[in-house]
């Protein structure tokens, strides 16, 4: 038996799993959803397992298994004039990058699935969460199984609806309702650009399929800086910024937090937001081509970074601190790809997913201790209290300030060198990057220093609720924490010793001239990495200071800055910029649309409707007056040419006598006068 | 001997009468005499021709005529008396249904 051949398994079983909830899940009890919702994906995973290992075995890491021809060939012209031929198969491809993707997208939605059936005990709509959830797995993994663009935009799409259907699941809420609806149309925006991009793959490549895409790219045809490549490179960024939440399509990912805390782990953290990633990474024969486009990603990469931790530093809400945390990470993952260092910018993401679902299920956990509570202003001294999920908060948060030897470190650590030293790298980038390094500490040990250290702020009602979540929840905290401290290992830099063994696995993907930098850079990688751990430190210290220490610092601050607080605080007021630019301008086409439809189009139905009655009145007249008018003229004619004849009937015998009378005297007359 | 033609006079006379009575009196049974006394006119026309002619035809054709008098006059009563029972009144000014 062959994982491999089987590979649709993988993607099949969750889509089995949501079909059955969708369709039957209500009727049946909530154990037997959790059984199979939670089953389904776990086979998914040692399925994927099983395929993946398979994959090791082959000399080159490469399976491709096409299940049928979707779209047949359609003839067509290509822009270089010569005639092509467009087949579309719907089919899979497994090699070292979707390799990796499918053992986190199976690996952590698993483990995500398990903390569901704790979290969301009791809920209603329980089958509907979890029949969404397997639908989302279903799509993501055919976005990662793609072999082509056509079917990874068809996971694309899908995995865009149910994060709709996701973060609007308290559709009773209006907040949540519209989070959904913003972070579709958001996406659909993203998704615009993504389309004409596939379009001009279509016409210059004459195809859709990754390896052949890739094989003619690298094969010379096209000069670097080719502007049809570079718009190409453009078009599919800006679906990724949809899709990952870069400047300016982030605005839908912090509201997007309205939808229950298992769906900001596996979609916003995990999965979905690193689609854009991986699809950037599965193009990068394209992007190396172009130069621009490279230096445009990895600007917006750590200009989104930058913008998001600032944002972070001030917020409140526990999930909000992390959706902007996840926006900025992202960017970190996109400077990677573009300044080349594809290899680290997946390694990001791996480990991003541990650490980030980690967090998000921490908060989670957090949130159900606390009863619903989400300020984190009104808690505090939560550590002794509910110690698993303090402990394994606490290993994020130092994945995520990249404190050695976590995962984080390592990733991050791969990105800020590969940004400075790399061919495309630029030292701004490492300075910003760095910069955002030291703020994510910040704002990542502020979260903690306010949550679990300190006074508690806990209103009371809520105090004596606290109780540390079940098992359930437990395990999978537990197991993303080991994941988040050791996943770095297999990345382990050549600098500390370690064979960089990630990279290597990824090669034949990217070919990519593992950017062995130019020996004249001021700073050496070592340097750079001093520095870095540096910034991290003093960010935890920092937050240490002033969230545990001088509580009141923070305040006064707040006061001090002011304006700029407030501005900080409200996001730099973006959605409000969006709403009156495009929002209200919509709205506005709308309602002179619908002014239109109703006075011109509407009108003219009625108008129709007048000139109707109007016919209708002239017949009435006419026939009032004219047929009716020729029926009473004949009655009046009849009565008329009767009136002699009848007012001879008088009824009295004596006026008939005298008629005879009189008649007879008339011919009497008649003949006396003739004769 | 008496000429002829003063027995037609009578006669025209009584007959002239007689329709006036038939034409312009109220009373029914008024009518009904008047309308015996055309009857008689004819008879005197009938007798005084057989006279002239010295035939006896007039005079039979004259008994004829009594006979027919005689057997209307009582029909003649016999409606006038059904239509008071219908109408209470003699007045044949009062009988109009007919009317249009």
């Amino acid at each position: 038996m062959s994982f491999l051949n089987s590979i649709w398994l993988v993607p099949l079983l969750p889509a089995a799993g949501a079909t059955f909830q969708l369709l039957f899940g209500r009727k049946v009890k909530n154990r037997v959803v959790s059984a199979i919702s939670v089953g389904l994906p776990g086979l998914s995973f040692l399925w994927a397992v099983g395929c993946f290992l398979e994959l090791l075995n082959r000399p080159e890491h490469t399976f491709t298994k096409v299940l049928y021809t979707w779209l047949p060939a359609g003839a067509f012209h290509l822009s270089n004039g010569s005639l092509g031929n467009l087949t579309v198969s719907a089919g899979f491809l497994l090699d070292p990058l979707s390799g990796v993707m499918l053992l986190v997208v199976t690996g952590v939605g698993f483990i995500i699935h398990v903390y569901s059936t704790g979290y969301m005990k009791g809920e209603g709509g329980y089958y509907r969460f979890f029949g969404y959830m397997n639908l989302f797995m279903f799509s993501m993994l055919v976005l990662v199984l793609a072999e082509n663009y056509l079917m990874m935009f068809v996971g694309w799409e899908g995995v865009g609806l149910c994060s709709y259907l996701l973060i609007g699941f308290y559709f009773k809420r209006k907040s949540a309702s519209d989070a959904g609806k913003k972070a579709f149309v958001v996406n659909r925006i993203g998704d615009a650009g993504f389309l004409m991009g596939l379009m001009l793959i279509t016409v210059t490549f004459g195809t859709l399929n990754f390896q052949q895409v890739t094989a003619m790219a690298r094969s010379g045809q096209f000069p670097v800086g080719a502007g049809v490549i570079t718009a190409i490179c453009i078009l599919l960024f800006v679906g990724a910024a949809g899709k990952s939440a870069q400047l300016p399509l982030y605005v839908w990912l912090p509201d997007a937090m309205e939808g229950p805390t298992p769906v900001s782990a596996l979609i916003h953290a995990a999965t979905m937001v690193t689609a854009g990633v991986y699809m950037v990474a599965r193009s990068n024969a394209l992007y190396v081509l172009s130069p621009f486009a490279m230096h445009l990603v990895a600007a917006i990469g750590v200009t989104t970074a930058f913008f998001a931790a600032t944002i972070a530093l001030v917020q409140n809400d526990i999930k909000r601190v992390l959706a902007y945390s996840t926006i900025s990470q992202l960017g970190y993952m996109f400077v990677a790809c573009g300044v080349g260092a594809f290899d680290a910018g997946i390694f990001h993401l791996m480990t991003h997913a541990f650490f980030k679902a980690l967090l998000f299920l921490a908060a989670g956990s957090v949130i159900h201790s606390m009863g619903g509570e989400q300020d984190m202003r009104r808690m505090g001294g939560l550590r002794k209290k509910i110690p698993t999920t303090y402990w394994t908060f606490l290993i994020a948060a130092l994945a995520i300030s990249g404190i050695p030897p976590l995962s984080g470190f390592v990733s991050k650590d791969e990105i800020l060198w590969q940004s400075y030293a790399g061919s495309e790298g630029h030292y701004l980038l490492w300075i910003v990057g760095w910069i955002t390094a030291g703020l994510t500490a910040l704002y990542m040990f502020r979260q903690i220093f306010m949550t679990f250290w300190g006074e508690s702020h806990v209103s009371p009602e809520v105090e004596h609720h606290i109780h540390e979540s079940p098992r359930s929840m437990l395990g999978p905290l537990v197991t993303l924490a080991g994941l988040s401290a050791v996943g770095g290992f297999i990345g382990w830099p050549y600098l500390l010793g370690g064979s960089y063994r990630f990279g290597v696995f990824l090669e034949p993907v990217f070919q990519n001239h593992l950017a062995i930098p130019a020996a004249q850079h001021a700073f050496t990688e070592f340097d750079l990495m001093a520095l870095s751990i540096a910034i991290a430190a003093s960010g935890i210290y920092l937050a240490y200071r002033i969230y545990v220490q001088y509580p009141q610092f923070a305040g006064r601050v707040a006061a001090l800055a002011g304006a700029g607080y407030e501005i900080l605080l409200n996001k730099y007021f973006v959605d409000e910029l969006y709403d009156a630019l495009f929002v209200n301008r919509t709205k506005d086409l709308g309602n002179t649309l619908a002014a239109f439809d109703a006075g011109v189009v509407d009108g003219g139905v009625n108008g129709v409707g007048w000139l109707t009655r109007l016919t209708a009145d002239i017949s009435r007249l006419w026939d009032i007056w004219v047929i009716d008018g020729l029926v009473n003229v004949m009655a009046f004619t009849v009565k008329l040419l009767s009136f002699p004849a009848r007012i001879i009937q008088t009824g009295f015998v004596q006026n008939y006598a005298w008629l005879i009378t009189f008649g007879v005297l008339v011919f009497f007359a008649y003949y006396l006068l003739h004769f | 001997m008496i000429p002829t033609d003063w027995f037609l006079l009578l006669g025209t006379g009584l007959f002239t009468i007689g329709v006036i009575g038939v034409l312009s009196r109220r009373n029914v049974l008024v009518i009904l005499m008047s309308i015996e006394l055309i009857l008689n006119a004819v008879n005197i026309n009938l007798v005084a021709f057989s006279h002239y002619l010295r035939s006896i035809d007039g005079q039979i054709f004259a008994i004829f005529v009594i006979t027919d008098a005689a057997a209307e006059a009582a029909i003649g009563l016999g409606l006038i008396i059904a239509l008071f029972r219908n109408k209470e009144t003699v007045n044949a000014d009062e009988i109009n249904l007919l009317k249009w």
